[in-house]
């Protein structure tokens, strides 16, 4: 009998092209590379330099999110990209993927939008791949059962020379969650959850796999939520067992494998779920049912609490006690009730058609409260068409919210959308670090339902008030 | 990259938990299309006001810290995005070495491509560290130490093949390239 295996040993020994030493690590093979604007120009003059190819253009993508306006008439003309330093990187990815052949998502293409939402969407984002980007959020594939994460610059230089990465093998964390969530609580509300409970550093030299009921009865757009955000515990990756769910999410997508290839590739995939009794480094046990609509109220994104809740007190933390300062907020002061200034739907974490639907359920009919801006920015091209074939920017412009192209947007602020100082931002995002939104931004992190309720009221709401 | 064998040098501390990589350089500062010049955005939100003026109060700013190319930070040091911009000031300012608890895996593998010297100590360590600021420490690259002043060695964890590439200032890339065969070999056998 051979040792039971989990899903990341799997996809990481089919993919060793020379397994690690004690002196080297491995020579890990990378199934898909996915670039945009912001990481990968000093990729390609390295490159350049030593007088290298990309090795394999055809598994190389390339799209335009980061750093990319979301203003029709700059996206689609009429006005050229407000920030120069973008519009410069914009034309230098287009320059690097005409001279080394890579396919990219230009400007105007219908498929153009966040990488992590494009990857998934096209078909592209397949069980046991290995998967990485020059960005951390890369965790995301994770949920169709490919081990994917955020590499830095020079090591995208490396892929795009050599399809290849040196890697340490890292351990394995098992996050097994049980019980239902409740009504008005998603997927975001559940990883901040997590986070909440195994810290920002808590995943930190590990892949995770969250198993379980719970995560078994995940859509793909949930189960995506809350891979991408593996990496706010610190974690490499995060994974998830593909299944019938994940099999009918690909299945007829323009990049997935067809005819007698699809079936060939179920019979893969179908092997890849972890072992009975494969043992994992580290095991942490979460009961869904306890889960309630989550905000954040500091400034990383493990300090959260249920939206019903107070602000928590620990005297004698300075870092806590700093983050408080910086958020405007007391200790022991209920979150409720407090007023926002923007309310941002987006973001690779929550700006797919299912995040949008979730916005609109909330904001039908209503309007976005006076003084309040909200700004809803759809993941891609391909949800913002789908949006619109069913009339949800409809719901959006009508309740006063801006209405956009698609990219990063709000989540990162590099493109000029951005939160002034000292206001209050709730958003889908999956940061509220200082300065993220903006210099001086304050974030607070929520779910879509959560976020929507909050621009209803113009105040902190629990969305299970707005939803009867 | 210069071969990297031992690093001396007093320490400046930024004693904090989570120091994330948006906070080491803004991502307004991201739209650089070249690796260079990114050490006068360093922390750029946390050394200088609103309008610019340096705050005096921030350890980077204070007169003792110039020439200090070790930081000293709180647990979890370079957490957040995968930006290599973030390494990439350090080092353009004159870090050479981070000494943590703990210090987020990319942020780590990113550090070392850079030949900057990512050093996890024990929490007694650095705990003596952020009450020491200005402490003369010597790094050891070749024995993995840090070396206080008190005449205490502290081992510090160093994967080694990233120990190789430091102290002969060579880059992983010419490794990789030098794979070709077993990388061609292993795309026709899986049919990649």
């Amino acid at each position: 009998m051979t040792t039971p295996k989990t899903l990341f040993q799997k996809v990481w020994e089919r993919h060793e092209v020379v397994p690690e030493t004690p002196d080297t690590p491995a020579v890990l093979y990378i199934d898909l590379h996915l670039i945009h604007e912001v990481t990968t120009p000093q990729a390609f003059a390295e490159l350049r330099a030593r007088g290298l190819p990309v090795r394999r253009p055809d598994r190389t993508l390339g799209t335009l999110d980061h750093s990319t306006p979301t203003k029709t008439e700059q996206v689609f003309g009429g006005a050229p990209i407000a920030i120069e330093s973008a519009a410069r990187q914009v034309r230098e990815l287009e320059a690097n993927c005409a001279a080394f052949g890579v396919e990219l998502l230009g400007m105007r293409s219908p498929l153009r939008g966040i990488v992590h939402v494009v990857g998934p969407e096209l078909g592209l984002t397949q069980p046991g791949k290995t998967i990485v980007c020059g960005d951390s959020h890369t965790s995301t594939h994770g949920a169709f059962g490919a081990l994917a994460f955020g590499i830095g610059t020079t090591e995208v230089g490396h892929v795009l020379a050599t399809q290849c990465l040196l890697q340490r093998k890292p351990r394995t964390l098992a996050i097994n969650v049980g019980g239902r969530l409740g009504a008005g609580v998603t997927a975001k509300d559940l990883i901040l959850a997590i986070i909440g409970r195994i810290g920002v550093g808590g995943g930190t030299g590990h892949v995770i796999e969250y198993r379980g009921e719970t995560i078994r009865a995940l859509d793909m757009d949930e189960r995506m939520t809350v891979c991408n955000m593996s990496i706010e515990a610190g974690a490499r990756a995060g994974m998830i067992a593909p299944d019938e769910t994940t099999y009918a999410y690909l299945s007829g997508r323009p990049r997935a494998p067809r005819g007698a290839e699809w079936e060939r590739a179920l019979e893969r995939w179908r092997t890849l779920a972890t072992d009975p009794g494969a043992r994992f480094d580290r095991e942490v046990e979460i009961d869904a049912s306890n889960v309630e609509p989550m905000i954040t109220y500091g400034t990383n994104p493990g300090m959260s609490v249920p939206v019903t809740g107070c602000v928590p007190r620990r005297d004698g933390d300075p870092a806590f006690e700093r983050a408080l300062a910086y958020m405007g907020l007391e200790a022991g002061a209920p979150l409720a009730e407090r007023p926002v200034n923007v309310v941002f739907v987006g973001s690779c974490t929550n700006s797919r058609l299912s995040d949008l639907r979730a916005a609109a359920r909330v904001l039908r009919g209503r309007r976005v409260a006076r003084g309040v801006r909200m700004l809803v920015v759809p993941g891609s091209q391909q949800v913002k068409a789908a949006a619109e074939a069913e009339g949800l920017h409809r719901v959006f412009i009508e309740a006063g919210a801006d209405w956009r192209e698609s990219g990063c947007s709000m989540c990162i602020g590099m493109n000029g959308d951005t939160v002034a100082r000292g206001e209050y931002s709730v958003s889908t995002s999956n940061r509220n670090f200082e300065g993220r939104q903006g210099a001086g931004s304050r974030t607070l992190l929520a779910s879509p339902l959560t976020a929507a309720a909050c621009a209803v009221r113009g105040r902190i709401t629990d969305p299970r008030e707005l939803l009867q | 990259m210069t071969p990297l064998r031992t690093i001396r040098s007093r320490t400046v501390v930024l004693p904090a938990a989570n120091i994330d990589t948006d906070q080491i350089i803004p991502a307004r500062f991201l739209t650089t299309t070249t690796r260079s010049g990114l050490g006068r955005r360093l922390f750029a939100d946390w050394r200088y006001a609103p309008d610019g003026a340096p705050r005096p109060e921030f350890a980077l700013n204070r007169p003792e810290a110039a020439g200090c190319s070790i930081l000293v930070a709180g647990r979890n040091f370079g957490c957040g995005s995968s930006r290599e911009h973030a390494p990439w000031a350090l080092v353009d300012y004159g870090i050479r070495a981070v000494v943590s608890t703990e210090i987020a895996d990319i942020f780590r593998s990113n550090a070392l491509k850079n030949g900057l010297l990512p050093v996890v100590v024990d929490e007694a360590t650095s705990a003596w560290l952020i009450d020491h600021p200005g402490a003369e420490v010597t790094l050891d690259v070749e024995t993995t130490t840090l070396a206080l002043p008190t005449g205490e060695r502290v081992p510090f964890p160093l994967e080694p093949f990233a120990r190789y590439c430091l102290l002969n200032g060579v880059d992983e890339l010419g490794f990789l390239l030098a794979q070709m065969p077993q990388i061609a070999a292993y795309e026709q056998a899986t049919g990649a």
